[in-house]
């Protein structure tokens, strides 16, 4: 049965479904009804909702809460996901699994409350401290919103490392049909045998991101890079849109992924030959896949709402075997199909 | 690290022994540092209530950083200031444990004041220790917000300048004058009277928390010699004779 729900609707009861039980927030434009949601509907289900003093004090409460076991979660908009970036550099220096919803709006500094992706560094490339990497999802619709907030909580546990859903204003205030995942039984969270549990019969566990000994601090990172290095042969998702005979791909992810299946669409109508590439995992981000269609294709037009990020990943994957022109729209200006479509036309013939 | 030699001799009774909740490791702190007793009162308390299994600790950054190494409990490492936070986490996940913070006067009035009085606001159900010792220590001797007027550290080499950096902050009082907080007292360990004073209070305040009270604090004023470039022999006599003038001891709140 579906449902109509808001993007940020729909991630909170998707959080819920998958079993997350402790939620700390603090209030900030465009999730606030995430916020709401939770608030309404977790202690329901038993579970834990607290509206903290700070992002600071909120991310430190997801780190307590994960350290104890508990599936749980935080949300936030760009400026507030700055604020967690200390607590998100030690949730995964301890390798604690947690989720992390934002929904991006424009910046830098309080910029404002429209729909923008200029996190996409941030979020991808370590926005806080230290040799760390987050499990990045991007979702282009309210369906795939809870569908990737259930996949981040299962990936945040079965790897131990921290997840962030990466949406934006557009996808966390619209209202789509949702036809919403089964819950997750409790039985099928995995055990937690390191979480903090009380030390009774068994040494005590400690959950920490710190070793003052360079040498044996370097093993534990070792250790963690070669999870990444896991991550990234088996998490790899994008999707790919009539691009068997494209002369031209979009590459675009979450909204302006959307946008541009639009654009394809219209261009395909005028007998342009055009595809759309989405990543889907932004980190690991799809460059395999990337890089083999760029063995045929002989344009990629990225196009972002920023000035050019997830654009550095798309070059370094393709690696000068296609041109790698741009397209990216500023501080929460949204571009239309149209406007998109006159620059695909830039670069390719009908 | 060493392990702390327990063989007891033949023909000798042990009148002083180790706690059950504290390793084997020795403590890291300096010579004639407070940190030490007040570890090992924690370690008495947990003891005397029975509550080692069901105990979490945080850690927090500073001088007592490696007190996971030094307690048999679960611990979690928390972040400059994020302790209260990271207890509010723990306990709320899962309710059934008992869970303390040990921070110092950077950790907690400084970088982690607003953690602190919202914890504390809030009535979270958990035990703080809090060791007030006006410096910070392990980064090298900084004036802290609890460091006396014209007291000289790194950071103030002329001497703490009120008209320039503030007045000793007197965050005990400020949680005092709170709805939520439980329990809030002042305790110092520069004489045995004293120790066993602020034994009791940490027992209380951490039998508050069994009790479902609510939110419990314990400032212990101590000494810092290493820092304040006194001998070890002199930092009971620095808290007696300088740093109570600022921080008088006693219960600020007691909610029965």
């Amino acid at each position: 049965m579906k449902v109509l729900l808001r993007g940020n609707e729909a991630m909170a009861e998707a959080a819920i479904r998958a079993g997350c039980r402790c939620y700390f927030c603090y209030p900030i434009t465009p999730q606030g009804e995430l916020v709401e949601y939770m608030a309404r509907h977790l202690p329901r289900h038993g579970g834990v909702f607290l509206q903290a003093e700070s992002e600071v004090a909120a991310i430190n409460m997801v780190y307590g809460a994960a350290a104890a076991g508990v599936r749980t979660m935080t949300s936030s908009s760009s400026p507030g996901i700055s604020l967690k970036m200390e607590g998100i550099s030690y949730l995964a220096g301890a390798r604690l699994p947690a989720v992390i919803v934002n929904v991006m709006r424009a910046g830098p500094g309080l910029g404002n409350i429209a729909p923008a992706q200029g996190d996409y560094f941030q979020a991808t490339k370590g926005g806080g401290h230290g040799d760390y990497r987050l499990i990045v999802l991007a979702p282009s619709t309210v369906q795939e919103a809870a569908e990737l907030v259930m996949l981040a909580f299962d990936l945040s546990d079965r790897y131990r490392v921290p997840a962030m859903i990466l949406a934006d204003g557009m996808l966390g205030q619209m209202m789509e049909p949702v036809e919403l995942p089964e819950p997750i039984p409790p039985e099928r969270i995995p055990p937690k045998p390191w979480a903090l549990t009380g030390a009774k019969d068994r040494a005590p566990n400690v959950v920490s991101s710190f070793d003052l000994d360079p040498y044996r601090f370097r093993e534990i990172l070792r250790a963690l890079w070669a999870v990444y290095r896991e991550i990234e042969r088996n998490e790899v998702r994008w999707e790919e849109y009539a691009t068997e005979d494209a002369e031209l791909v979009l590459v675009a992810y979450g909204t302006m992924g959307r946008i541009c299946r639009t654009v394809v669409r219209r261009a395909r109508k005028e007998g342009l030959r055009v595809g759309l590439f989405r990543p889907i995992s932004l980190w690991p981000f799809p460059s395999a896949p990337l890089r083999r269609l760029a063995e045929r294709v002989p344009v990629f037009l990225t196009v972002e709402l920023s000035a050019g990020q997830m654009w550095e990943d798309v070059r370094l994957a393709v690696e000068g075997r296609a041109k790698t022109p741009f397209y990216g729209e500023l501080g929460g200006v949204v571009p239309t199909p149209e406007e998109i479509l006159s620059e695909v036309k830039k670069h390719v013939r009908g | 690290m060493s392990v702390v030699e327990t063989k007891v001799p033949a023909g000798f009774v042990p009148v002083y022994t180790r706690p059950k909740s504290l390793s084997d490791k020795r403590f890291t702190y300096c010579p004639g540092c407070h940190h030490g007793i007040i570890t090992r009162l924690v370690a008495e308390a947990i003891d005397e209530l029975g509550i080692q299994e069901r105990t979490v600790g945080v850690a927090p950054v500073g001088c007592a950083v490696f007190l996971y190494e030094f307690f048999r409990c679960d611990f979690a490492q928390a972040a400059h200031g994020r302790a209260c936070a990271v207890a509010t986490g723990i306990k709320r996940a899962n309710p059934e444990l008992i869970v303390f913070t040990y921070q110092g006067d950077g950790d907690l009035a400084a970088i982690g004041a607003a953690e602190t009085i919202h914890a504390a606001n809030r009535g979270e159900n958990i035990t703080v220790i809090f060791v007030n010792n006006q410096i910070y220590g392990m980064t090298g001797g900084e004036m802290a917000p609890t460091t006396l007027p014209g007291m000289r550290t790194v950071t103030t080499p002329e001497g703490r300048d009120v008209r320039t950096t503030g007045y000793p902050l007197r965050i005990s009082e400020m949680l005092a004058q709170l709805d939520g907080p439980a329990y809030i007292t002042r305790q110092a360990v520069f004489d045995v009277r004293h120790v066993q004073m602020a034994r009791k209070a940490i027992l209380k305040a951490f039998r508050n928390q069994l009790e479902g009270k609510g939110f419990s604090l314990v400032e212990v004023v101590a000494a810092c010699p290493t820092n304040l470039r006194i001998p070890p022999t002199e930092g009971n006599r620095w808290v007696k004779e300088q740093a109570l003038k600022y921080f008088p001891l006693g219960d600020l709140k007691v909610r029965d």
